[in-house]
């Protein structure tokens, strides 16, 4: 869910129009409004890493593409 | 970011892609390939998805203890239900608990009887209506894995900091690892490696499996939900296997590091103590579970709630605890769709929305 607002320990998350209240309690990363977070149980728990999760994807197409090379 | 990225993962090209190459890795070899999920989203997200239509016969995923609900012991659920039927009483709860079935009752019966009894969405609402209702006693029912005990943790840091006396916790959280060793040396179900819960790892980290890589000899890869998720976590264990390796590996390092959430874990070691607890279906287990430190013993139901438990038994005929291992798909249960339904259901299993027989009900596998 993406952060749009943040109060104290408190933030307000969104998405597909739903927002969710949570704690920033049990967060270890800093964040910013526009950041995306895990929530659970009402606590935000991890903060997306938006490089990782390009490196992931472009991992996954490299894979496919070697697979792909015999053809 | 655009939302873009997070829709790539469930891109038709990427999922096919992906299945082929899994087709690949798995051509060829005699012995089918089995990896077991434990994370009861990932059991939902593979029924959901189909994932398993995707996949060649030399790959066989098996389901694992990783729904919260499903695990907790009919003990525990008789242990909530004897405390809601205390006065002044308000027994706050996750939704998926309430139609668990107790050895004679459970707690939508009760509610059914009077008993107040509220569904929470988190931790922090038990505390409100503890606050909002000085009068009364609020026992929230703590169930869940490394993912749902911190945010308990917090919640009773927090309770102590406001000074609220009518709170407590009936815990049964557990932690995943040890049992994940427990069943990756039973023969019978030849476990290749593992799917790592997603949620759970973003708490304590990659490299909370790497004794069951290192000493074990079992692959092990974190997984994120989504279908190109899950299909690269199998692809990424069947390569393991082929290459006859085991190691942990991150496909979700977009939320999970090796290390994992220091606050979390902090907050856990404060306020929690591993302890042996039982599993459904694989008993005793030791260090699984977390007991509520003497240090927040005020807050602890057990200590502070005192009931009269009523002897218990698991359900006649429900084979939820083989389910949990892994031994039989919720289809094999004689009582799968006919007596044990999600509108009447026999076992825990088919109770939570992450339980493998409600998943494998409402997705028809």
């Amino acid at each position: 869910m993406q952060i749009t607002n943040i109060e104290g320990d408190t933030m307000v998350a969104e998405i597909d129009g739903v927002r969710r209240e949570a704690s920033l309690m049990m967060l270890n990363d800093e964040v910013k409004v526009g950041d995306y977070v895990l929530i659970h149980a009402g606590f935000a728990i991890s903060r997306l890493d938006e490089e990782e999760a390009l490196e992931t994807l472009s991992i996954m197409r490299e894979c496919l593409d070697l697979s792909r090379a015999p053809e | 970011m655009k939302r873009s990225v997070f829709e790539e993962f469930r891109n038709r090209d990427l999922v096919r892609g992906l299945a082929e190459r899994i087709r690949q890795l798995a051509e060829g070899r005699t012995k089918p390939m089995t990896f077991m999920e434990v994370c009861g989203t990932h059991t939902m997200s593979i029924y959901q998805y189909g994932i398993r239509t995707l996949l060649p016969a030399g790959v066989r995923l098996i389901s694992g203890p990783g729904c919260p609900v499903c695990v907790t012991p009919v003990g525990y659920v008789d242990r909530a239900v004897a405390c809601a039927r205390l006065p002044e009483t308000i027994t706050a709860t996750f939704g998926d608990m309430m139609r668990v079935p107790g050895s004679s009752s459970s707690l939508l019966e009760e509610r059914a009887k009077g008993a107040d009894i509220r569904i929470v969405y988190s931790p922090l609402d038990a505390l409100s209506l503890a606050e909002r209702n000085p009068g009364k006693r609020v026992v929230f029912l703590g169930v869940g894995f490394e993912t749902t005990a911190p945010t308990v943790a917090a919640t009773l840091i927090t309770a102590r900091s406001r000074r609220v006396g009518n709170f407590s916790v009936l815990s049964a959280h557990k932690t995943i690892p040890v049992p994940m060793r427990i069943l990756s040396s039973d023969p019978d179900l030849g476990i290749d490696g593992f799917l790592c819960p997603a949620h759970v790892s973003a708490v304590i980290g990659a490299d909370a499996y790497r004794f069951l890589a290192e000493e074990h000899g079992v692959p092990c890869v974190v997984t994120g939900f989504e279908p190109a998720d899950i299909l690269q976590g199998v692809a990424m264990l069947a390569r393991q296997v082929t290459e006859g390796r085991s190691a942990v590996e991150n496909e979700y390092s977009r939320f999970v590091s090796a290390g994992g959430n220091a606050k979390a874990q902090e907050l856990l070691s404060r306020v929690f103590t591993p302890a042996d607890t039982a599993w459904r279906g694989l008993g005793v287990i030791p260090e699984s579970g977390l007991e509520i430190a003497k240090e927040f013993a005020d807050f602890d139901a057990e200590k502070v709630v005192p009931v009269r438990v009523e002897e218990s038994r698991e359900p006649a005929g429900c084979l939820c605890g083989e389910v949990l291992k892994g031994k039989i798909a919720p289809a094999d249960c004689p009582l799968f769709a006919s007596a044990c339904t999600p509108e009447q259901p026999v076992g825990a299993c088919m109770v939570s929305s992450e339980g493998s027989c409600a998943a494998a009900y409402k997705y028809g596998q």
